[in-house]
């Protein structure tokens, strides 16, 4: 396909270009602690039979908490948004909970979860929830009246207006908080596994930091930049399919 | 039995601060088969007269009748058409066609095939697996019609369907609902704004009063319909005459108030021509 085509050839010049900079940057900085892509790429390569393994579980942890955040949020934030009398009455836990950093509840989260999978996807999942409810809300509320007076003029039930309205209106929107999410839900997912347990690419960074063998931190930081990568391309492709009618439409 | 109804019907929408009287005891009544304009200026209660007869809006007063029966929501033979046309950009021109009958519990199969029935009537076919948002205003506008045709509805009301048309899709656009009710024979109710489209379309044109909203005149038309009336005297006699009744009513004249419910503006009498 001429676009897959066109967006390969545009990842590999930005590839080409980071590499450059960094290329560049690491002779200027010259310290060890800024290894050369010479050093780090193979080094990645090398590491990669260690790196994977972790890389599963890391993977394993986003998208385990971004489903059940997402699972959770969607329903609550639409009907939120489609019901002013539940909206009244949660709109102001929302908002005075959204603000607050839900990472600072980390170490809640692991006296009471241990060390294993369970306070990395709760806590993760907790942020994607916050994201995606107050995205959710919003965009159930722009929903155009006109779609649903036309629906409900033609006998639709409160539970077809949101099958065949709310639900489609709002997938653009949460999809944008979802890929947003990705960022986020990495950056947590790095420190917690960096600060609690024995596994993870969080936990291989700061392990190869500690033990001052920084190509292998690179490797592992490749790897989570990956993983970012191919999150938010996964999270473009199945946009790309579920919202086909945007993409036509212009 | 009329198709529709209305009688002493009194809305008020209960705004921020005061109330708006939109319609006021307005009475008025559909034939069975009878095709009817509505006409009178902007902010009249047109469009809530509307909702009122889809089923959509309650009145606080008076009473809605649909095919003899009084009306308590939506009724399943009355299709309503929206001035946006009301089409979901995410479903294809298929779904959009079949939404009616799957929202009324008809099998995907079986609302598929009647959809595809109703494209074909409008001209829409080879479209059938596009999206709305490829479809030009005009083409927009005749999915909005096949679904109504889809719902097999003996009783269309629409709001302005055709005003966001340019001057010849709308001509075009006018020749398939005359052609559609032609052939379908079903009682339908046309809110606009254009005067020469009330006379081509209604065989009885009413023509609204300043809100809240009552019937001021009617215009009887039973030559609507007529081989080539369009083009003929009597047409445009017809239209003179709605003019006329609109100025009465201060919908033409020049810097009324359309939402003034003191109706002072009855000696103008002033043709000031073009569309309300």
């Amino acid at each position: 396909m001429n676009g897959l085509s066109r967006r390969l050839a545009g990842y590999l010049g930005a590839t080409a270009a980071l590499l450059a900079g960094w290329f560049a940057l690491s002779a200027l900085i010259d310290s060890p602690a800024l290894p050369s892509p010479v050093v780090a790429l193979p080094e990645f390569v090398s590491q990669a039979s260690a790196l994977l393994p972790e890389a599963g579980v890391s993977l394993w942890r986003v998208v385990a908490a971004m489903a059940w955040g997402t699972a959770l949020a969607v329903p609550l934030g639409l009907g939120l948004g489609r019901s002013a009398r539940a909206d009244a009455i949660f709109a102001p836990i929302v908002f005075l909970t959204y603000p607050v950093p839900k990472v600072v509840f980390l170490p809640v989260f692991l006296v009471l979860l241990g060390l294993g999978d369970a306070p990395k996807i709760a806590l993760i999942g907790f942020i994607v929830f916050f994201q995606v409810l107050v995205t959710a809300r919003d965009a159930a509320k722009a929903v155009p009246e006109a779609s649903v007076l036309s629906v409900r003029s033609l006998g639709a039930s409160r539970m077809d207006i949101a099958r065949y309205v709310v639900v489609p209106a709002a997938m653009p929107d949460i999809f944008t908080a979802l890929r947003i999410g990705t960022g986020t839900a990495i950056a947590v997912l790095f420190l917690a596994e960096s600060i609690a347990g024995t596994d993870g690419l969080g936990w291989y960074i700061v392990d190869a930091w500690g033990r001052i063998d920084y190509p292998a931190m690179f490797a592992g930081i490749i790897a989570m930049a990956l993983l970012g990568v191919v999150l938010y391309e996964a999270l473009d492709a199945v946009e790309a399919r579920v919202t086909r009618w945007r993409r036509l439409s212009r | 039995m009329n198709a529709l109804e209305l009688t002493g019907v009194t809305l008020t929408y209960e705004g921020s601060g005061r109330g708006v009287r939109a319609l006021d005891a307005l009475v008025m009544s559909v034939e069975q088969g009878e095709p009817v304009s509505v006409i009178g200026p902007s902010g009249c209660g047109k469009s809530t007269m509307l909702l009122v007869s889809a089923g959509l809006l309650t009145p606080d007063e008076g009473e809605v009748l649909a095919a003899g029966r009084r009306l308590t929501g939506v009724r399943r033979e009355t299709a309503l058409i929206l001035q946006d046309y009301g089409l979901l950009p995410w479903k294809t021109v298929w779904d959009n066609a079949a939404l009616g009958l799957r929202v009324r519990g008809a099998s995907r199969k079986e609302a598929g095939e009647v959809a595809l029935g109703a494209l074909e009537r409008v001209g829409l076919l080879e479209f059938a697996r596009a999206y709305p948002g490829e479809l030009s205003g005009g083409m927009r506008q005749r999915l909005a019609l096949a679904r109504a045709v889809a719902l097999d509805a003996d009783l269309l009301l629409m709001d302005e369907p055709l005003s966001a048309l340019d001057a010849l899709t709308r001509e075009d656009l006018q020749d398939v609902l005359l052609d559609l009710w032609r052939r379908r024979g079903h009682a339908q109710v046309l809110v606009t704004h254009s005067i020469e489209e009330a006379v081509y379309l209604g065989r009885r044109v009413l023509v609204m009063s300043p809100r809240p909203g009552r019937i001021a005149a009617v215009v009887e038309n039973a030559e609507m319909g007529e081989a080539g009336f369009r083009s003929s005297a009597l047409f445009h006699e017809r239209c003179v005459w709605l003019r006329s009744l609109l100025a009465g009513e201060g919908a033409l004249h020049p810097g009324a108030s359309a939402g003034d419910s003191d109706v002072t503006y009855a000696e103008s009498t002033a043709s000031t021509g073009g569309v309300v």
